[in-house]
């Protein structure tokens, strides 16, 4: 389990992320989701001991971050950041080979080989195995990169946007080897995600931030609703059941009526139907 | 069929720094080759134009004198080498170099004010061990005071603590063009052949300070090469991966600090060598590991050190400034393959 509380990072005397008191249960996939500049890779890199806290406490396992070794630490928690610093003279099985870092301090025993050709399978990284960094698109070194994280082998996984730079068919892969890793691999995997349909669909439990602070925290089903969306957004959004996920539609704008200024899918004045207070009603307008 | 593939593939699967047997080959070669070049050099230069006999009583004799400039040359290259590629490492940038912190501009301002303020003189007031190791400690001070100030406080940023350095750089350089204006034309050239990296500049009485000062720091560095590999990934990466960076980036640049004042210290400012050396090995390694990398960047360091003396002093009959080879042939070298391979 993860555990944050109190947590405070300040900027300036008016941006400030926090204070958050949040749990994040062990297994599965937890996803995090918010508006630009809600605070929510913030708040994934303090979780990851990236960036260091003004305030609170964070124990990953019940080890207190602040005070445990960055060793130790590398054991039970790795982070992946969206952009990676890289080095143009690496293969992609040496930077996967990095990962055992932790285990091996850079003398790589068959142990660690066989845990770096797992991680570079799992991603299907196989045939680009040999290849250099800079001979990548920016979507296979997120993967590669990812297979890096794989490789460390910790319970926990924390992952910036892995889903930045790929398009829907590697997204899908992505997710689908996240989803292993948590099920199969029985990790805990926390990632920063842009689409709520993502996080909606493939996620156990999603946080919803804004302006620095948790909102909600809840499973899927609980988080993705239009009042909730409208308010951590502030756009209003259809929100409609497609094969037991609830899918936001957001590519549109929701019809809204000149008159009494409420969204024609609830039923306006003009249409004739009385305004409907609660509950909203989920089915898509056709 | 999946763990066939798998099971066919294993023995060739590995991780190591050079993956395939043709890195490997072409490495030792290349290694072998400087090695023979560094020998051919180091020993041209000891025999060419040597008038007595090989091996001859004379021809020691000779060959000793010879020797204190080989020495230096071997000094330089090692704190040149390991302290540029260790620098560009944890700097995560393959174009400065560590003069940039400006021991170099600290070299000639110290040595311009012993002018202006002593006449020729003071030249030669500071020559002397003491002088010399009060030199290096004031040049790794000044470095240390200055990562150990900006990379300790809330906001602490390389690119800050880089850019401070070139501004106290480019500052003690000016002071430095100032004095020199006002010197006589017979001080000023005394000093210019000062202030030229030279290899005669070096004073065969520093070594039994500078050897085992360079030796040290080269080695510790040595010892931390798995760790430099993880630090040139960046500094989230290496965080992640269990490094304290701060701590690691301090103790590489300290390390970095005394090999460059060492160097500096011995025979005045090579600002274009390291990074030349640095640039070529990165090219002929082609590898990440720092444990393949040090040694050939020492060894292209002698070579092109040795090599330019030995073309100046033999085939030219110029004595001195050797550095003006080393960047005309060193860039033009550069150039071609920078645009040939395109890969820093």
């Amino acid at each position: 389990m993860i555990t944050l509380r109190n947590v405070l990072k300040n900027y300036s005397s008016e941006v400030a992320i926090g204070p958050v008191d949040l749990n994040i249960i062990e297994g599965g996939i937890t996803a995090l989701v918010g508006p630009n500049g809600a605070g929510k890779s913030t708040l994934l890199t303090m979780i990851g001991r990236l960036l260091g806290m003004d305030d609170g406490v964070i124990e990953i396992a019940g080890y207190d971050i602040a005070k445990t070794k960055s060793k130790d630490l590398a054991k039970i928690v790795s982070i992946l950041r969206q952009e990676n610093h890289f080095i143009t003279r690496l293969t992609v099985r040496q930077l996967v080979g990095f990962g055992r870092f932790p285990h091996s301090n850079g003398r790589l025993t068959v142990v660690d080989e066989e845990a770096i050709s797992q991680a570079v399978d799992f991603m299907h990284l196989g045939d680009l195995e040999g290849r250099y960094l800079d001979e990548l698109s920016g979507g296979q070194r997120q993967r590669a990169y990812v297979a890096m994280v794989l490789a460390q082998d910790t319970e926990y996984v924390l992952l910036d946007e892995p889903l930045n730079n790929l398009d829907v068919a590697h997204s899908h892969a992505m997710l689908q080897t996240l989803r292993r890793a948590a099920d199969e691999l029985g990790k805990t995997v926390v990632i920063v995600v842009h689409d709520i349909n993502y996080a909606s669909c493939w996620a156990d439990q999603i946080v919803a931030m804004k302006d620095g602070g948790v909102r909600a925290i809840g499973t899927p089903s609980e988080i993705v609703q239009r009042d909730l969306l409208r308010e951590i957004f502030e756009l209003d959004i259809e929100v409609a059941e497609f094969r037991g996920h609830r899918i936001a539609h957001f590519y549109l704008p929701v019809p809204m009526c000149g008159n009494c200024h409420r969204s024609k899918v609830d039923g306006c004045c003009l249409d004739g139907s009385p305004h409907v207070a609660a509950p909203l009603p989920l089915g898509m307008p056709a | 069929m999946a763990e066939a593939m798998v099971d066919l593939s294993a023995p060739r699967r590995h991780s190591g720094p050079l993956c395939t047997p043709r890195a490997r080959r072409r490495y030792w070669l290349i290694l072998t080759l400087l090695i023979v070049l560094a020998a051919v050099f180091g020993f041209g230069l000891l025999a060419w134009n040597n008038p007595m006999p090989v091996g001859s009583d004379g021809f020691w004799r000779i060959a000793e004198r010879r020797m204190n400039a080989l020495i230096a040359m071997a000094i330089v290259a090692w704190c040149q080498g390991i302290a540029t590629v260790s620098f560009q490492t944890v700097v995560n940038n393959r174009i400065i170099t560590p003069s940039i912190m400006g021991f170099e501009s600290l070299y000639r301002a110290v040595q311009t004010s012993a002018v202006y303020f002593l006449g020729v003189a003071g030249l030669v007031s500071l020559r002397g061990v003491t002088q010399f190791s009060i030199q290096v400690v004031i040049m790794v001070l000044l470095a240390l005071g200055l990562y150990g100030w900006l990379l300790s406080g809330r906001y602490a940023n390389l690119q800050v603590m880089l850019l401070v350095g070139i501004v106290i750089g480019g500052g003690l350089g000016s002071v430095s063009t100032f004095m020199q204006r006002l010197l006589t034309p017979s001080e000023f050239d005394v000093l210019s052949a000062r202030l030229f990296g030279n290899v005669s500049n070096a004073d065969a009485s520093y070594y039994p300070v500078a050897i085992p000062l360079c030796v040290v720091a080269g080695i510790l560095l040595w010892l931390k090469s798995t760790r430099l590999n993880v630090l040139a990934l960046g500094k989230e990466t290496a965080t992640n991966l269990g490094l304290n960076h701060r701590r690691e980036l301090m103790q590489v640049l300290f390390l970095v600090s005394i090999l460059m004042a060492v160097s500096t210290a011995l025979v005045g400012p090579m600002t274009f060598l390291g990074f030349l050396v640095a640039t070529l090995t990165y090219q002929l390694a082609d590898t990440y590991d720092h444990r393949r990398i040090f040694p050939m960047v020492i060894l292209v360091a002698f070579v092109v050190l040795s090599g330019a003396y030995f073309v100046m002093r033999n085939i030219f009959s110029a004595q001195g400034v050797v550095s003006i080879i080393i960047e005309l042939v060193g860039g033009t070298l550069f150039l071609i393959v920078i645009l040939r391979k395109g890969r820093l």
